[in-house]
């Protein structure tokens, strides 16, 4: 199912708030996971599979790597869903 | 009908659908077993997501190997799904970064304790927290998975030494549960790229090495076959094997060069 970049954003925001405890409303496009939000890489495992679930995509282990930003991964999720 | 039907198994190690736990857990449900799984602190939540993608639902409980108070309630807690137990695969491991990736010299004793205690004292009192649920009279399979610790390894450093003890512990154990019809084996497996292998600085090392001395080919994304031999372990076909380490490893063992 497709879904809109803002749409994927606020619901991103949402995942990455119950995983990691950060409040949603930082987490920006430009944020990085890690050196901006202080995801570690096992919050970030279970961000991707929060967000498999919420958006229907598969996010394959070798792409994570790519996801620096929060804007990579809204992109990869809209891109995946069409 | 399935080789595991009828069979309650707790499957501890569960943590993303790479894990070598999560294709055993998978496995046993399609032979027919009722499976429990379990999962600790921070990552419960993430078990609990994973655990929703096998084949049937699974319940979780919590259970942190180091943890007395989770060893001394985990029998209760097994028993708010299942009335009792038939196996119980061990997929636990964890060194300290100071205790992998080529500081082996320098590592210190308080990290390698962390690694031993977690990785292999853990089969004992897993085992032992476990045993008021095993039929007196028809025991049960307890499983663990190992890495070949008859050599020194690239990287592995005091993990290769845990493991080391995890298969002296098992044999310790197999020896003095036998009477009770308890038997205990251990996979060793190839390496296999899980959120654990990752962990390990210079995997890809690995990879190599059993790119070269395989005699089977191996595919370090594909845990299926660890996990076929621990269903194997778990079913009435190895009825009087105990204290063996299977080697589920393409050959490597076997193969000098
Ligand atoms: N991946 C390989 O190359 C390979 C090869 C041979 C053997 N093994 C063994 O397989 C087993 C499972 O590892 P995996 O590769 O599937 O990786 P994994 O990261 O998916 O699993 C490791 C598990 O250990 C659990 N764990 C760590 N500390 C714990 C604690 N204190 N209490 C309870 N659980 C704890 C984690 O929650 C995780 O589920 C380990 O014993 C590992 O050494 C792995």
């Amino acid at each position: 199912m497709a879904h809109s970049a803002e749409e994927v954003l606020a619901g991103l925001a949402g995942i990455v708030e119950e995983v990691a405890g950060i409040p949603a409303s930082s987490v920006l496009m430009d944020k990085s996971f890690t050196d901006d939000l202080d995801v570690d890489s096992l919050s970030m495992v279970e961000v991707v599979v929060a967000a498999e679930e919420k958006f229907g995509v598969k996010i394959p282990d070798d792409e994570v790597k790519n996801l620096v930003t929060v804007g990579d991964a809204v992109n990869y999720i809209v891109k995946a869903g069409l | 009908m399935g080789i595991l039907e009828g069979k309650r198994i707790l499957v501890t190690g569960v943590l993303t659908e790479a894990s070598i736990a999560f294709h055993v857990a998978r496995l046993a449900q399609a032979e027919g077993a009722q499976v429990v799984l379990s999962s600790y602190g921070r990552v419960f939540r993430l078990t609990e997501r994973i655990a929703a993608r096998l084949p049937e639902s699974a319940p979780v409980i919590e259970l942190d190997v180091t943890s007395n108070d989770d060893l001394a309630a985990l029998a209760e807690r097994v028993k708010e799904h299942v009335d009792g137990l038939d196996g119980v695969l061990h997929s636990i491991a964890f060194a300290p970064e100071a205790a992998l990736g080529g500081n082996f010299l320098n590592t210190e004793w308080a990290d390698v304790a962390t690694a031993i205690q977690v990785s292999a004292y853990s089969l004992k009192s897993l085992t032992m927290a476990c045993r008021p649920l095993f039929d007196p009279q028809k025991g049960a399979s307890i499983v663990g998975l190992d890495f070949d610790a008859t050599v020194a390894w690239p990287k592995y450093d005091w993990m290769g030494v845990a493991k080391a003890a995890l298969e002296s512990c098992a044999r310790y154990l197999a020896r003095d549960l036998g009477h009770e019809d308890i038997r205990v084996n251990l996979i060793a497996a190839g390496p296999l790229k899980t959120l654990a292998a990752k962990s390990i600085p210079g995997f890809e090392e690995f990879e190599n090495l059993w790119d070269h001395r395989a005699a089977l080919r191996w595919d370090v994304s594909d845990p299926e076959p660890a996990a076929r031999a621990a269903v194997a372990l778990f079913s009435d076909w190895f009825p009087k094997t105990t204290g063996e380490i299977i080697h589920v490893d393409g050959g490597v063992h076997a193969i000098g060069g």
